[in-house]
């Protein structure tokens, strides 16, 4: 048992599960914010697994350049509008289905970005610092727990803002209704197209974000093992948030918290069945979502343009 | 022209009157030739058969379709409508038989988005303040909160005349507005729509099927058949006798065989028997209550109905599209649920209207169709494997004997005609001997000589014994081919009749339901 852990005993399992939910969480949180506006809009990409590394290297490669980890946050998220813009304009045509050019967008980012990646495999780019929330506490466990990244702040304020938005703002009730009805869009004049372009466009700039939140911040480098899913993971949380901004929130962050307890317990000393909880958050998916099943409405909440739905 | 009227702003019930309204779609005349006027607080109801332009009619009024020839006047005015958006603007509002919401929006959001021009911003508490004063005015209830996509039919149709309303429509058009509805909520929604028009805040066309409904909320009727003006009439001053006959024509049988030409229908056991059948429809509610009926070699039996009164449910449950709920149907004496097994077993065909739609597959060639009742039979088929040869053979045979034009066997069926996918499946359907045809509408949207083709294949496989069961919504085609008529009426047959003794009028007040006989002997 470690020394700190004395300090505040078991307590240290909740703290450390806290900790990690937040820091697991922010990629997940981010991609899956992208992928719901994008959804709502009634499309689907499967490609944020391949814009999120192209984020991480390209937010990695130009904070070493440029010294300024934002500028690489910035950089990562405007490699990701590029490829949303490309995902968006490809599933414009007709007889195209989002689901395939999805799956060709994850392969040729992750493509892409190892191979332009290479050279930033060793040099050492500057880190996004954290904000300290602990100064108010002696404890140096719980100190080091409130140490929290900006990005998760942004990505929660913008869960609310997003959650605010698709009620209240114009834009907000727009997607909503491209994403559930073309016949009504087209009834009431609203752009079908463009309006989804625009929000796959939106998408992949957060999965780009969500990249530069891996490689300048936890695990806070840049090889090609980096991701291992959390794009495709994201996208998945997505429908099991019922497409809903917030849900996302707490979706990411029981997600993230679950993902934490294995290595929270091996830190207290419990070293048995590590794997077992390292497999947690997928077992807790599972069972959230037989638990949440209902037998006439699979799928409640999903926009009904949704190629995943559509009958 | 009264120039006074012009200066006030237009608002309140608006006056239509249409002149000499023609639109064509190819060869066809979807309408042709029609007028009627609709005074400012009007409730007109537009009657006639499927296919009879009603809607054709409509959609000219709304912007989907812009008329061949003839003039629209609003209030007195000349006035052009090319597309939904001007029709929006002259104050004309629709009503669909299928739903414009959306679905996961809840019926506040739905109601608020139709308003068109939204700001930036919502002001949720303006809006809802706004929709509780506008839900103060109406007699029912709606649950502002839910998604519109989890709403029960009924609450759906509610939503989307309350959506008409809330735009502040000067004409409603409702096509079919209660097919979805229960008697009681049919009755809240019209009466509410009756009571705004009889207040001259709105005009109202209504198109439906419905005599009940005519005679308690209707003004004035105008009835179309076949694309052409058949009558006008103020609903006090018709019996809905009267309006029957004008919907369906006074027949005069062509008949295609002289009845005493026809061979005798043998005796014999029931080939279809259906006892006590009940189904439900799409939406839950009960079409088919108690159905019995018998079919017997040798016979057509035809049944006879306004669309909409279960027939197609009736045609469903025979062919295996839809469960039944309850009761028996017996073919050749042993119980029957439509499995393809069955179908081969009782030699049981079928020809549903709509023939591309429900008895062929678009994509597929002609001869992967012609093939589709006996593929995994032999010849055609041998321990699993198809013997494409014979299927191409077959398909060969088909197009000759029944001269399907198409360009091959191996043109996809779709890109054929409605008359020559009709005879296609004719073939495959009567190349074989059959104990039990089922048709519904078989010569619908064809041409005079397909439909004459047709009827004398029928004919023929009557000749050779096969039990048919007819189901038409043009009278005059019952009457010449079937033995037997049964009428159906709210999913229940409520009359039947020795074809060659039949009498038009008596069929049509049957056909008007419980309503129409009700007055009729009152």
């Amino acid at each position: 048992m470690s020394t700190a852990g004395a300090t505040i005993g078991w307590w240290g399992v909740p703290l450390a599960v806290l900790a990690g939910a937040i820091r697991v969480s922010t990629p997940y949180l981010l991609v899956s914010l992208g992928e719901c506006i994008t959804e709502k809009s009634g499309r689907i990409n499967l490609g944020l697994e391949g814009v999120l590394i192209m984020g991480a290297m390209a937010g990695y490669a130009t904070a070493f350049a440029t010294g300024s980890p934002w500028a690489g946050v910035l950089a990562a998220g405007l490699v990701g509008a590029v490829f949303g813009l490309l995902h968006g304009l490809l599933c414009s045509l007709k007889r195209v289905n989002d689901i395939a050019i999805g799956i060709s967008i994850m392969l040729l980012g992750t493509g892409l970005a190892f191979f332009l990646g290479k050279p930033f495999v060793q040099p050492q780019a500057p880190m996004l610092s954290s904000i300290s929330f602990g100064f108010w506490s002696d404890s140096t466990q719980i100190q080091s727990a409130l140490q929290i990244n900006p990005l998760f702040i942004l990505g929660a304020v913008l869960a609310f803002a997003l959650h605010f938005a698709f009620r209240h703002t114009r834009l907000g009730l727009q997607v909503r209704i491209v994403g559930d009805s073309e016949d009504a869009a087209r009834a009431l004049g609203y752009p079908v197209l463009p309006t989804r372009i625009v929000a796959t466009v939106v998408g992949g700039f957060l999965a780009g974000v969500g990249g530069a939140f891996l490689s300048l911040y936890y695990p806070g480098s840049w090889n090609e093992g980096l991701s291992s899913g959390q794009g495709i993971i994201a996208v998945a949380l997505v429908i099991f948030a019922r497409w809903e901004p917030l849900r996302c929130l707490w979706a990411s962050l029981l997600f993230g918290g679950a993902s934490a307890l294995g290595p929270a317990l091996q830190a207290m000393g419990v070293s048995s069945g590590y794997y077992l909880f390292n497999a947690a958050p997928y077992a807790l998916t599972l069972g959230i979502l037989i638990a949440s099943w209902t037998p006439n409405r699979a799928l409640s909440g999903a926009p009904g343009e949704l190629s995943l739905v559509r009958q | 022209m009264k120039p006074i009227e012009l200066l006030q702003p237009a608002s309140g019930a608006l006056d239509l009157e249409i002149l000499g309204l023609s639109k064509h779609f190819g060869d066809v005349a979807a309408l042709d030739d029609v007028s009627l006027h609709i005074p400012a607080g009007s409730f007109h109801a537009l009657l006639g058969e499927n296919g009879a332009g009603k809607s054709t009619l409509v959609k000219c009024l709304v912007g989907y379709y812009t008329a061949d020839k003839g003039t629209v006047l609003v209030d007195q005015r000349e006035v052009e409508i090319p597309t939904p958006r001007e029709a929006s603007k002259l104050g004309i509002g629709m009503v669909y038989q299928h739903f414009t919401l959306v679905p996961s929006m809840t019926v506040a959001e739905n109601l608020v988005i139709a308003r068109g021009a939204l700001p930036a911003l919502l002001n949720w508490r303006e809006e809802r303040a706004r929709l509780a004063a506008f839900m103060e005015t109406l007699p029912f209830k709606l649950p502002l909160d839910k998604p519109a996509g989890g709403l029960a039919a009924g609450e759906k149709q509610k939503v989307e005349i309350i959506k008409q309303l809330y735009l502040q429509r000067r004409l409603l058009i409702l096509d079919e507005p209660t097919s979805v509805l229960t008697l009681d909520e049919a009755d809240e929604a019209l009466g509410l729509i009756k009571q705004l028009a009889r207040n001259q805040q709105l005009s109202v066309l209504i198109i439906t099927h419905k005599f009940r409904e005519v005679s308690a909320y209707a003004d004035a009727v105008t009835v179309l058949r076949r694309g052409r003006y058949a009558g006008h009439g103020k609903v006090a001053e018709l019996t809905v006798d009267q309006m029957a006959e004008m919907m369906v024509g006074s027949a005069v049988a062509r008949d295609a065989a002289p009845r005493a030409n026809r061979p005798a229908i043998p005796e014999g056991a029931a080939r279809l028997r259906i006892q006590q059948l009940t189904a439900l429809g799409d939406h839950g509610l009960p079409v088919l209550k108690n159905i019995d009926l018998s079919v017997y070699p040798g016979e057509i039996l035809g049944i006879a109905g306004v669309s909409g009164n279960g027939q197609k449910a009736l045609i469903e449950v025979l062919i295996g599209q839809r469960e039944k709920s309850g009761g028996k149907v017996q073919v050749h004496g042993k119980d029957y649920s439509g499995r393809r097994a069955e179908l081969a077993l009782c030699k049981v065909n079928s020809l549903p209207e709509e023939p591309l739609r429900n008895a062929c597959v678009g994509n597929l060639s002609v001869a992967d169709n012609l093939a589709l009742r006996n593929y995994d039979q032999p010849p055609l088929a041998r321990s699993g494997w198809i013997n494409w040869r014979a299927l191409r053979a077959q398909a060969k045979t088909y197009v000759e004997n029944f001269r399907i034009k198409t360009d091959g066997i191996d043109a996809k069926i779709q890109t054929l005609s409605g008359g020559n996918v009709q005879r296609a499946v004719l073939a495959r359907e009567l190349s074989h001997p059959v104990d039990l045809l089922i048709v519904a509408n078989p010569v619908f949207g064809l041409d005079f000589n397909a439909v004459a083709e047709t009827h004398s294949r029928l004919l023929a496989a009557r000749a050779q014994g096969t039990a048919i069961l007819l189901v038409s919504e043009d009278l005059d085609e019952l009457l010449e081919l079937s033995d037997r008529i049964v009428v159906m009426s709210e999913g229940e047959i409520v009359f039947e009749v020795d074809a060659a003794h039949a009498d038009i009028r008596e069929l049509g007040r049957h056909m008007a339901g419980s309503h129409a006989l009700a007055e009729a002997t009152a």
